[in-house]
């Protein structure tokens, strides 16, 4: 008999694939985007709506354009966009969803080469030069449920900007937080679309900790460390638990720290990852003159993952030296 | 540390309870003069020579080899050059069988009175290692006992690969033999310890070798579980026993000894009758078997397209010597069973998933039961940075397979590393 099927082995596959993979990340960040419609309604739900198109148009026209194989269908287009529309508040013009995919796909992700070789997290650099450019868009923070008034869209700050109530009660100091610690887990404060509502978020990133598509290793670094620091300098509880629950650090420690593409392979190096990220949002959020610091802790972190890579790289087992240096 | 890296797989064991029966004989087999590792034989018939079962046909004076036997009565036919399925070439004798399967005269059982001696006669029963490398087990008897000293035997009943099920009826059909061959290799080897390592999906194996062994105090039967690759060689030895054998190291270096379960019995079986390897126990199975699935004593030569026919796989798309891990594709379904074959298995689809650009997700690396970072090495692979792939320690991959299986790009990642061991310059 002839004509048989010749390859090397194995001859089996596991059933993952990249597209049930990012399908696995779009499900877990379902929760916390539906959340962020429900707090700042159709709006927000337009906008995201508008990053997925935007970036599924670009990617797929970049494929065309650079005569490469479509991969518009391994979702990852879909995960960026929905990422980075939860990272823009609801108010946004038109043109800034535009604009961000832009910079996601075709910048930072499809110049680079496409999926797996970009160097930064493609959402996370859109919203910086987002952040950068359109200071004054980027910074339309409207309360919770502000789409059910009668009146004019009511403004809020963030938690983060926010200033704390300093007052003092039988001679003793004490400082009130802006938002109640529920308010903060349930998601009711002003913020981007997808990153107020702490609960959506720690569900999503349970669901991929538990499906094995994400490492706890990052996010537990990330938290524990920024936690752990803000704990220190502050001395107070109610700081640090209202510091972890604000701002992006949960949607960036879970969702956006953990990208295969920009982040180190091995569990060492996911640790110091996530340890570098939660030391300088620590820093930029308590010393710097932004409010937020996840951004650009992951970002620049991106930056250090090849060098990560290379000092942390696996030991085999019985080798004779240990492996260094070398190209990650 | 404590267990390595692996994977689950689909265990597929449908022919586990298949008791195994005699293959029925072929009207002519093809013996190759090498089915081992080491220099292959010189076939010592000519064309036209009459064959007895168990006469030797193939021998060589070289150190790593073992001489091959013929498995039929009948006539020799053709000696020809033959296209081995691992791409090499060498001769093979065609035997018209008589139907008669008379025994050789010269066969005798063996008288063993010490290590040489049991050395002398498993070379001579060209017993080679029956869990699909194909190493002579001789040469593995054979250790220094001063220079390293042996004290454990791991005897490697894992058959972590899916499908098969030949060694697990050599457990439940021969534990005597199994038992015996162990006692007799510890006696003239002077090996105190043995394990017999089974995956713990063969509860009824386990219990049985834990009730034929309970009085035997140098045997201990371990519990490994069932993960791919248990039974490779590096994994088994660490699982059983701790040991870590190193970077350009043999098993014998940490005091190992590792054979296969149905090997050890053979040698048992050779010393009681003196007939060397002719048959083997084999799985047939696969997607594309349509009946008479199971465990055959097979002839060795007996042509694949024989087996195929008679479980009604002929419409197979793909057909592997061994397990669907690390199996290796047949081209043509006229090669022969060989010694170191434990199954066929014939599938109906042949081609995987399309490969798609790495995403970096590091599953290979997590899956690499040594600890290999198989997405470096296909980097340093294509940039043909030989030094780095040096560093990154290629050339202790085995070939397990764990990582493109894992891969959820499907690339081929244990293929990509074969390459790159090719690419770095032998001294």
């Amino acid at each position: 008999m002839k004509g048989l099927f010749v390859s090397p082995s194995p001859h089996r596959s596991s059933n993952a694939s990249t597209a049930r993979i990012m399908l696995m990340v779009i499900i877990s960040l379902v929760p916390a985007a539906a959340a962020g419609c429900v707090f700042f309604g159709p709006r927000a739900a337009l906008v995201l709506a508008m990053c997925i198109a935007c970036c599924i148009i670009f990617e797929a026209l970049c494929r065309i354009v650079m005569k490469r194989e479509q991969t518009v269908g391994d979702l990852s287009a879909v995960v960026t966009g929905l990422l980075l529309g939860m990272n823009l508040p609801a108010t946004v013009p038109f043109y800034i969803p535009v604009i961000g995919s832009f910079v996601a796909i075709v910048v930072i992700k499809q110049l680079f080469g496409g999926i797996g070789q970009n160097f930064a997290n493609p959402a996370i650099a859109a919203r910086i030069v987002l952040m950068l450019s359109f200071t004054g868009q980027m910074s339309g923070w409207v309360k919770p449920y502000w789409y059910t008034s009668v009146v004019d869209a009511e403004t809020s700050a963030t938690p983060l900007a926010a200033s704390w109530l300093n007052y003092t009660e039988n001679g003793a100091a004490y400082k009130m937080a802006p938002f109640t610690l529920s308010e903060m887990f349930f998601g009711e404060t002003g913020g981007c679309i997808g990153e107020t509502c702490a609960a959506a978020l720690i569900v999503g990133g349970l669901f991929l900790i538990f499906t094995k598509i994400i490492s706890p290793a990052t996010p537990l670094a990330f938290i524990g460390s920024f936690a752990l620091l803000t704990l220190l300098y502050t001395g107070s509880a109610v700081e640090t638990v209202y510091g972890v629950l604000a701002g992006g650090l949960l949607i960036g420690a879970f969702f956006m720290a953990t990208d295969y593409a920009t982040t180190p392979l091995t569990m060492w190096g996911k640790i110091i990852f996530g340890i570098g990220c939660g030391l300088i949002t620590f820093i930029i959020r308590s010393f710097g003159s932004y409010p937020e610091g996840v951004s650009f802790s992951i970002l620049l972190m991106n930056l250090l993952t090849p060098y990560i890579d290379r000092l942390t790289k696996t030991l085999p087992l019985g080798a004779k030296k240990p492996v260094k240096g070398g190209n990650a | 540390m404590s267990k390595l890296n692996g994977i689950k797989l689909h265990h597929n064991k449908n022919t586990r309870d298949c008791e195994t029966a005699d293959f029925p004989l072929p009207r002519s087999v093809v013996i190759p003069m090498s089915q081992h590792m080491g220099a292959p034989c010189k076939c010592i018939v000519k064309k036209g020579d009459t064959v007895a079962v168990g006469q030797k046909i193939g021998d060589t004076d070289a150190f790593m080899s073992a001489p091959v036997h013929s498995s039929v009565s009948g006539t020799v036919t053709d000696i020809e050059q033959f296209l081995l399925a691992n791409g090499a070439v060498c001769e093979a004798a065609v035997i018209e069988t008589d139907g008669l399967q008379t025994v050789c005269p010269d066969i005798t059982v063996p008288e063993i009175t010490d290590k040489q001696s049991l050395i002398a006669a498993v070379r001579e029963s060209g017993l080679t290692g029956l869990g699909g490398a194909g190493f002579p087990t001789h040469i593995k008897l054979n250790f220094d006992a001063v220079k390293t000293p042996i004290d454990t035997l791991v005897i490697n009943a894992a058959e972590c690969e899916p499908y098969i099920t030949s060694d697990y009826r050599e457990l439940m059909e021969s534990s005597s033999d199994i038992i015996e061959g162990i006692l007799l290799v510890q006696k003239y080897c002077g090996i105190p310890l043995c394990k017999v390592c089974i995956e713990d999906n063969k509860p009824d194996a386990i219990k049985l070798m834990q009730q034929k062994t309970a009085d035997i105090k140098s045997i201990d039967i371990v519990t490994l579980p069932s993960s791919y690759p248990q039974g490779a060689e590096k994994v088994i030895i660490f699982s059983a026993t701790n040991r870590i054998v190193a970077e350009g190291e043999l098993p014998a270096n940490q005091g190992v000894m590792v054979m296969n379960v149905s090997t050890v019995a053979s040698i048992y079986r050779y010393t009681q009758n003196g007939m060397p390897l002719v048959e083997r126990r084999i799985t047939i199975d696969g997607n594309a078997v349509t009946k008479n699935a199971g465990n055959y004593f097979v002839p060795i030569g007996t042509r694949v397209s024989e087996l195929l026919a008679y479980c009604g796989a002929e419409g197979a798309k793909k057909v592997l010597y061994g397990g669907p891990m690390m199996g290796i594709c047949l081209y043509d379904t006229d090669q022969p069973v060989v010694k170191n074959n434990n199954a066929i298995l014939a599938f109906k689809e042949g081609k995987l998933p399309e490969t798609t650009a790495c995403i970096r997700c590091g599953r290979c690396v997590r899956t690499c039961p040594l600890n290999l970072m198989p997405v470096l090495i296909e980097s340093a692979y294509n940039a043909e940075d030989i030094e780095d792939l040096k560093r990154l320690k290629v050339t202790l991959c085995m070939n397990c397979g764990c990582c493109s299986y894992a891969c959820p790009a499907h690339r081929p990642l244990a293929e990509i590393n074969q390459l790159a061991k090719a690419m770095i310059p032998r001294k």
